[in-house]
């Protein structure tokens, strides 16, 4: 609770140094206003708390998920140097913004009551359509803002339509008197209501976490939205939006009737995210279009933590989705980061422009490399142990088939996140003109090895962070 | 704690190393593996070998899973690690003929190697092992990836996705596994994965006959096992020398370790089923690799085929289930990794003077070379298995043991030695014999670094040779008790 408070005055008190005309003090403030954040949020640990008559819960579930999002920002922000550099004029908005979408993040993982879903996901999302068309010049940014924001607020009123039906079937909105209502229908003519309004939520949820078939907008808008933000858009919406779907599928529809609707639903939608995923990164030519495929395949990993579910906010499933979000977020804040300066110096987003980057930049070759390995789940990193939970998780629940057909994908993924690496260690630059070596502040190089040393860390000692739950 | 600090070790030079450049970090990666030879020789004298687990060490990894950091070494375990810790700064030695580009880097993957290499010959836990298998693998992809031949982003991608899909398949089975398992000594897991309670699984011989395949997956494609192997010429060919030495001599042998501690004894039932289709397989390769061998114009590519061919008799040992042909395959596994990396080191030496690796531009070396000669003849005579040389003891223990499973496979898996000796004396002939060729007249002898590293591996293939009992008597318990695990059921 108070990480929700503190972000929101300190997004506003960043507004206000906006006033000063002078960018260079923005990015330590904002980085400083994140630390502080996350410090403060582990103070809930180990506590239970409910605020303003049961709507937000606080407990280490949020506790946990808020981590990962505010962590996430923390070290994303020093890719943004180069706003500050070129004199960007709306610098202070886009650092308060992000900081308003963390506070809706922070109620997606929170929420005890569908109302605070609700605006968790629009505080969310309006800061994200904004941040998609931040470039302002640029025509592919203003077309993934708009379809970002065409048919993202469609599919909100669709996740309010679905919540609008199931108050109608259960005559609450909060989730434990929702999962009370499910089991002892007063009136059981309602029930198909019920679910109809339960499937309607999904699609609202499917569509904020890219999982097909409501995923079509992802690779379009990731590759217009400007790479710093595709980076936050694909780390935090997706924690938060895994969070919160578990949050509504343990604590509403745990109930076996319910499952008997969702599991199905569920296992279909996360086997066609793992082959429209996979499979569409494949074929992509630029590295942005493949990390966006990749995001929606990773959607897929993550709905087998859900359909793994064990009906509780803790054990294997929450935990494995935990560990996950934690092990993808960082990986793939580091590859966006490397591939933002990269094209930002060599102003090509495809394959061809990491040519030879291991002689002009080791050490973005050496993170990014990490960063791809993480992805595919080799050993080593977090990315495998991530992988390793989730499908132990589900082989325990008896998803065997599944997990066979993750496992088969992940195979597959192994193609397209050695692209880059081959690229950057065994292809020559066509000529130094066009690769020049990519300037990298100390600062960049600071939070490119912190991400590389978690990654790793992650994947040598997981005991760590595996378990807390 | 000594097989930690045998882990460690190699992994903390690694990352000391990125702080030498250039002349300075050559000594301080070949210093370090020295020390690490060292301390693995302090292991073998004071091993015990009446003790099956000696050095052990239990941390508890992964709590919240049951997975645990264990590590220990029997006898077998331990004729491995000597003879990785022997070989990587010989290997080092070797790289140091050529310069690479980041030397530093260049050292540090081949000791970081190293750790996964003694890690998966060390691991009690199953999860363990396939981690350290897979750390095995990450370094060796960049050093054939990087510095490799031209063709080697191709290549070395076809080695990667082979390797690591194998890997996949094996971590499937030992997933299954571990659900079937009780639950963790201290009890905070419902399951573990430590090796002991693998072999007390006694699983139903339906589950135990696809269980074989999974796991057997990625070792068939590590050794590599005919038709699995496809990947492996390639990779030999386009790697650098040191990796390639690194592949040949120490990696295929994870395969065959694998396969008897972690096959044999945990899916006794289904090694029982399958047995006869992998002694064809195994037999198929030795006269396939043996054939190919012959045909090559390549010195590279013909003693990566040759290799194929014996590694073929190890697995047919292995798979006899005799205690004969287990001994003669941990035997072998030391000789062809001494004759492996001496016969791609001499192949590297020819290269580098001349610039060609084609047999047919060769010719008439032993009048410009006699040294060379002579260390490549021991070596290659090792190779064919000449009796008082290494490789006689290992052929013939696995010949025996294949004979003593089935008489007509023992006899056509015993052409191998007669094939082997046809590709390489003729191999021998048209390279060192024969009249010079314009790429042969300038040909100089072994310099005196060179011969200092080949005189170590000249010195065990006659001590292996004519003192096999040294080794042998090192990995005779552990062999009795994997038999012990395999007919207990």
């Amino acid at each position: 609770m108070n990480s929700i408070i503190l972000l929101s005055v300190l997004g506003l008190g960043n507004l206000f140094l906006g006033f000063r005309r002078s960018n260079r003090l923005l990015l330590p403030a904002a980085m400083l206003m994140l630390a502080v954040v996350f410090g403060v949020n582990f103070l809930d640990w180990g506590t239970s708390q409910s605020f303003f008559n049961d709507m937000l819960v606080v407990d280490n579930f949020s506790v946990a998920f808020t981590g990962i999002v505010v962590l996430t920002a923390l070290v994303l922000l020093p890719f943004s140097q180069k706003y500050a550099q070129d004199g960007e004029a709306n610098l202070a908005e886009y650092y308060s913004l992000l900081l308003f979408s963390l506070v809706g993040a922070i109620m997606m993982v929170a929420y005890n009551h569908l109302l605070m879903l609700f605006l968790g996901v629009e505080t969310l999302s309006i800061a994200m359509y904004v941040l998609a068309g931040s470039d302002k010049r640029n025509l592919r940014s203003n077309e993934a803002a708009l379809k970002y924001f065409l048919m993202g607020s469609f599919t909100t009123g669709i996740l309010l339509f679905g919540m609008a039906l199931v108050y109608g079937a259960t005559g609450t909105f909060v989730l434990r008197d929702i999962s009370f209502a499910v089991q002892n229908p007063v009136n059981a003519s309602l029930t198909p209501m019920l679910y109809i309004g339960m499937l309607l939520m999904f699609i609202g949820m499917g569509f904020k976490v890219s999982a097909a078939p409501f995923h079509f907008w992802t690779p379009d808008v990731y590759e217009g939205t400007p790479t710093f933000f595709t980076a936050f858009m694909s780390t935090v919406v997706k924690a938060a939006g895994f969070a919160a779907f578990l949050k509504l599928l343990v604590q509403a529809f745990p109930a076996a009737s319910a499952q008997g609707v969702w599991l199905p639903t569920l296992t279909a939608m996360c086997v066609l995210t793992l082959l429209l995923g996979n499979v569409g990164a494949v074929t992509q030519t630029s590295a942005k279009r493949m990390l966006a495929y990749s995001s929606v395949s990773h959607a897929g990993y993550l709905l087998i933590g859900l359909v793994a579910f064990n009906g509780q906010l803790e054990g294997a499933s929450a935990n494995g989705l935990f560990f996950y979000s934690l092990a993808y977020s960082v990986a793939t804040v580091a590859s966006f980061g490397v591939l933002k300066l990269v094209a930002d110096a060599r102003m090509r987003e495809d394959y061809n422009g990491l040519n030879g980057l291991a002689k002009t930049n080791p050490l973005l070759a050496f993170v990014m490399t990490v960063a791809m390995l993480s992805l595919a789940g080799i050993p080593l990193t977090g990315g495998f142990f991530g992988k390793f939970f989730i499908f132990s998780a589900a082989v325990e629940n008896g998803y065997i088939g599944l997990v066979v057909f993750a496992v088969v994908m992940s195979m597959v993924s192994i193609y397209y996140y050695l692209r880059p690496i081959i690229a950057m260690y065994m292809r020559d630059a066509e000529d130094e003109t066009t690769a020049p070596p990519v300037p990298v502040t100390g600062f960049q190089s600071a939070a490119l090895l912190l991400l590389a040393l978690l990654t790793v860390v992650l994947g040598v000692l997981p005991g760590l962070v595996a378990g807390i739950l | 704690m000594l097989t930690v600090l045998l882990l460690l070790w190699p992994v903390a030079a690694a990352l000391l190393l990125h702080f030498f450049k250039g002349g300075a970090a050559r000594v301080a990666a070949f210093g370090a593996a020295l020390v690490e030879l060292v301390l693995a020789a302090y292991a073998a004298f004071t091993f015990n070998s009446n003790h099956a687990g000696q050095f052990s060490y239990n941390l508890n990894w992964i709590p919240s899973a049951g997975i645990q950091f264990a590590v220990g070494m029997d006898g077998l375990s331990l004729l491995l690690v000597l003879l990785t810790a022997f070989l990587v700064p010989i290997i080092l030695l070797a790289a140091f003929r050529r310069n690479f580009e980041n030397e530093s880097v260049f050292y540090a993957l081949v000791l970081f190697m190293e750790t996964g290499l003694i890690g998966v010959f060390t691991a009690q836990d199953a999860f363990l092992f396939y981690f350290m298998w897979e750390v095995a693998l990450i370094p060796i992809y960049f050093l054939a990836g990087v510095w490799g031949g031209v063709n080697r982003a191709k290549v070395t991608f076809k080695f990667f996705l082979y390797t690591i899909v194998g890997s996949l398949f094996m971590l499937a089975g030992f997933v299954y596994l571990y659900f079937q398992t009780g639950a963790s000594p201290d009890g905070l897991a419902a399951h573990n994965s430590s090796l002991a309670s693998f072999y007390n699984l006694n699983l139903p011989v339906e589950t135990q006959m696809w269980l074989f395949w999974l796991i057997f997956a990625a070792f068939a494609v590590k050794m590599p096992i005919f038709p699995f192997h496809t990947w492996q010429p390639d990779t030999y060919t386009e790697a650098p020398a040191p990796a390639t030495m690194l592949l040949s001599g120490i990696m295929l042998k994870m395969g065959i370790y694998g396969c008897m501690r972690w096959l044999l004894p945990v899916v006794p039932l289904g090694v029982d089923r399958w047995q006869n289709l992998v002694l064809i397989l195994a037999i198929i390769g030795i006269i396939y690799g043996a054939i190919i061998a012959i045909r090559q114009q390549d010195v590279k590519r013909l003693i990566a085929y040759s290799s194929l061919s014996h590694v073929g008799l190890m697995i047919a040992g292995v798979f006899s289930l005799t205690h004969i042909g287990l001994q003669g395959a941990s035997i072998q596994m030391l000789a062809h990794g001494v004759n492996v990396v001496g016969m791609f080191f001499i192949a590297d030496a020819i290269e580098r003077r001349t610039g060609t690796r084609t047999i047919a531009d060769l010719g008439g070396l032993t009048r410009q070379a006699p040294v060379l000669t002579v260390c490549f003849l021991v070596l290659l005579l090792g190779t064919v298995a000449l009796p008082l040389t290494n490789g006689f003891v290992g052929e013939f223990l696995l010949l025996e043991g294949v004979f003593e499973y089935n008489a007509w496979m023992g006899a056509v898996a015993g052409v191998t030695i007669i094939l082997g000796a046809v590709y390489l004396l003729r191999m021998f002939q048209r390279v060192m014999l024969g009249p010079d060729s314009s790429f042969t007249a300038t040909f100089t002898d072994l310099t005196g670094a060179e011969l200092a590293l080949l005189v170590p591996l000249i010195v065990l293939v006659f001590w292996i040779g004519l003192f096999p009992g040294t080794f042998l008597h090192l990995s005779e318990g552990s062999v009795m008790n994997i038999l012990n695990e395999v007919v207990k059921r």
